[in-house]
């Protein structure tokens, strides 16, 4: 659970390119446009750095690292907010592709999302947040069509590629459907954290792939949704880790009574708590990486875990992030509701801490 | 000594001393000797000159072999006040004290929290003045685990209050038995008597017991402290699955038919922190093993101490009606080797967690200790600061 000098080569690495293309500005300056991203950053993810492709193998174009650097590179990406469909596309999309036991459709989609050429996303979700029903597929002599909706689909306006759960005859089933298919009709939802960006998804008859046999939808999501929230536990680290600094840095400067308000105990626990959520959630959030890398049996368990500490760990460090800086906190011009607002968003995706604590009592026959 | 000669004289102790046949105290003597107690220290302090992480070899080695810990027999003594020893320690204090305390053939305990004096620990008012080769001491100390076994004890006493707090303490070795030294056993919410209050009437202490130099007794102090926090903080990391008895007691109640939706949720949220808790002892561990000690483990013992109460309350509360019963309320004193007693009752273990958040540093002192030490947060408000001891307000 310790990173080799590689590892944090490749952080520091992130780190600068995240200086230069994630500050604060950069951040407000796209989060307020329709896309939410910036090309020519996303270009130079995949061309420089290759970060797109950081997980998938080589023989798909992609770097060949283990899941356990992408979650570390998520983990820089969260403490600057980058705004970038990375999340959509380098975690959800291609681990829907990994995991699909389709060799042909790995071939061909994989390296476009690796290079970042191709924009792609997953959308399994109904208005519940649930990966039932809603969508259905129908087999016609010319293929596949889709009919129904998709909700919450992260970057889904904006995405080339979206990979579809739908009902088919032998059940749930992965499709992939491009962008701009006929049928396929896009509405951008106003979200409360501007910087991930959600759409609903309507298929009207819409022309769509098969990826994997018919029937094997259920098992790729269930594994792909416990990786996403591997994923997102690391990101919400490099969140929560942010706040905290953002807390402290205000808490020896800013004076009240003739004092730093970091030498009141009052500001001083709630700090130290603040850095017991955030050690905390690394430790989760950094095991269940390395679960996720090397295939241990328990991602299950890991994954619900880490997903229900960390999120709440990181929503409450981001709350408390605004009430250490007071009314300046609570202003549109301080960053603070950037991070609560995106630590809001990450708590309530792939099922909220209830829910996985629900999973984890199921699992445990409690 | 290499790692193969280390595997070596392991090999040969366990051949000359078979744990099970073996006296413990015997076997901590022969421990002793062949330089296999602390192993980065000189062969006269028990140790073969190895690299330190090299004790982790030794310790699992024996642990396999089914030899006795001697922290059961002495915990005071090997946890905290040896190590001082080995830091503090004149060569003729170390030859003196050392391996009897190993062997457990004399106890020790260590004599800093006062009445008046329990987080701040250096505002401690026991007194010692000197008088020709010997030092009198005068005064009181309280929480004192295992004083009514002691022979030795590790004193913080105050030998110039002309001084600001911290520069006017001094470190002493003291006879336990000797004249003066009355140990009264101080019985707490739990019923029983693990720590005792002891009053100094008048004790002499020769100068040679005195540990560091006169006024330097807080640097001893501290070693003291820090090894604490350390055993403390490590006794998590060796728990096995973390949490299983948390879901175990869900499962009983609500086989009785006491579950419900918001107990079971308790029993995960437990579960949960358990686990992140253990992963940290982990991490902690991990950091330490490179030379880089990190945040983590200050974080534990605040974590688990608070923890362990909302743990302990939770197994109470799904006893239901019987939560509300202490099975028997006699007195206890501890015995050794540590846990010869047997397991306590839940309602027991419910009572006792209250001392976890106030032993070895309180909760709030913690959050000081990482708002400062960690965040680098301003002090806390001191009024005492640069003030002689005897001019600050009590």
């Amino acid at each position: 659970m310790s990173f080799s000098p590689e590892q944090e080569e490749l952080r520091a690495t992130v780190r600068s390119f995240l200086d230069r293309h994630s500050d604060e500005a950069a951040v407000r300056r796209l989060m307020e446009t329709d896309d939410g991203y910036d090309p020519a950053v996303w270009n130079l993810m995949g061309t420089q750095l290759g970060l797109q492709g950081l997980y998938i193998p080589e023989e798909y174009g992609g770097s060949g690292f283990s899941f356990a650097e992408l979650c570390l590179v998520l983990e820089e990406m969260g403490a600057r907010l980058l705004c970038a469909p990375f999340f959509a596309s380098a975690v959800l999309a291609a681990s829907a592709l990994l995991e699909s036991d389709d060799e042909e459709a790995k071939k061909d989609l994989l390296p476009g999302i690796a290079s970042g050429e191709t924009i792609a996303t997953l959308a399994y979700s109904n208005d519940s947040g649930q990966p039932d029903g809603a969508v259905t597929a129908t087999s016609t002599p010319a293929g596949y069509t889709l009919d129904g909706s998709r909700h919450f689909v992260l970057d889904g306006a904006l995405a080339d590629l979206i990979l579809v759960v739908a009902c088919a005859d032998a059940g749930p089933s992965l499709f992939a459907v491009e962008k701009g298919a006929d049928g396929l009709t896009p509405t951008r939802l106003p979200t409360m954290d501007l910087t991930r960006k959600q759409a609903d998804l309507t298929f009207d008859d819409t022309p769509a792939r098969l990826i994997g046999a018919e029937g094997s939808a259920d098992e790729v999501l269930q594994r792909v949704l416990q990786l996403a929230c591997v994923a997102l536990v690391n990101e919400s680290v490099g969140g929560a880790r942010a706040v905290l600094e953002q807390a402290t840095t205000y808490a020896k400067e800013r004076l009240q009574f003739g004092r730093p308000i970091g030498s009141f105990q009052a500001i001083k626990h709630r700090c130290a708590d603040m850095l017991v959520a955030v050690e905390g959630s690394r430790s989760a959030a950094y095991h269940a990486a390395t679960v996720a890398a090397t295939g241990d049996g328990q991602l299950a368990v890991i994954a619900s875990l880490a997903k229900s500490y960390v999120s709440e760990a990181y929503f409450s460090v981001a709350a408390e992030n605004i009430q250490v800086h007071g009314g300046i906190g609570f202003t549109w011009e301080h960053p603070a509701h950037l991070y609560f607002k995106r630590a809001k968003s990450a708590e309530l995706l792939f099922g909220d801490p209830i829910s996985h604590r629900e999973l984890l009592a199921q699992r445990f026959g409690l | 000594m290499s790692p193969e000669e280390l595997t070596a004289a392991i090999d040969a102790l366990l051949r000359d001393h078979p744990p099970a046949t073996t006296d413990p105290h015997e076997f901590f003597a022969a421990r002793f000797d062949a330089g296999l107690a602390w192993v980065w220290v000189d062969p006269s302090d028990g140790g073969s000159n190895a690299e330190p992480a090299l004790q982790g070899l030794v310790e699992q080695r024996l642990t396999e072999a089914g030899a006795p810990v001697p922290g059961a027999y002495n915990p005071i003594g090997i946890g905290m006040c040896g190590p001082t020893l080995l830091t503090h320690g004149t060569p003729e204090q170390r030859a003196r004290y050392l391996r009897p305390l190993y062997t457990g053939e004399e106890i020790w305990c260590q004599l800093f929290s006062e009445p008046s004096a329990g987080s701040d620990v250096a505002g401690l008012a026991a007194r010692a003045r000197r008088d020709g080769d010997d030092w009198i001491l005068d005064g009181q100390k309280v929480w004192t685990s295992f004083a009514h076994l002691s022979h030795r004890g590790l004193i913080l006493a105050r030998t110039d209050p002309t001084v600001p707090k911290h520069n006017g303490i001094t470190a002493f070795v003291v006879d336990m038995h000797a004249p003066g030294v009355d140990v009264r056993p101080l019985r707490q919410l739990t019923g029983d008597a693990e720590f005792n209050e002891v009053f100094f009437d008048g004790v002499r202490i020769p100068d040679g017991d005195r540990l560091g130099d006169v006024g330097a007794g807080w640097r001893v102090g501290t070693t003291t402290l820090m090894n604490e926090r350390v055993s403390l903080g490590g006794a998590i990391a060796t728990r096995e699955e973390p949490g299983a008895g948390l879901l175990e007691s869900y499962r009983v109640a609500a086989a009785r038919g006491e579950g419900n939706p918001v107990r079971r949720d308790q029993a995960i949220q437990l579960w949960i922190e358990a686990n992140v808790n253990y992963l940290t002892a982990v991490r902690a561990a991990a950091g330490g093993n490179r030379g880089k000690p990190g945040p983590e483990g200050s974080v534990l013992k605040l974590t688990s101490a608070e923890f362990n109460q909302r743990a302990a309350e939770f197994q109470n509360d799904l006893l239901g009606p019987a939560g509300a019963l202490l099975p028997a309320h006699e007195m206890r004193r501890p015995t050794l080797p540590y846990g010869s007693m047997g397991i306590p009752s839940t309602q027991t273990t419910f009572l006792r967690s209250r001392a976890n958040t106030i032993e070895g540093g309180t909760s709030e002192i913690l959050r000081n200790i990482l708002g400062e030490r960690v965040l680098g947060l301003p002090g806390d408000v001191r009024v005492d600061k640069g003030v002689a001891w005897k001019d600050v307000p009590r």
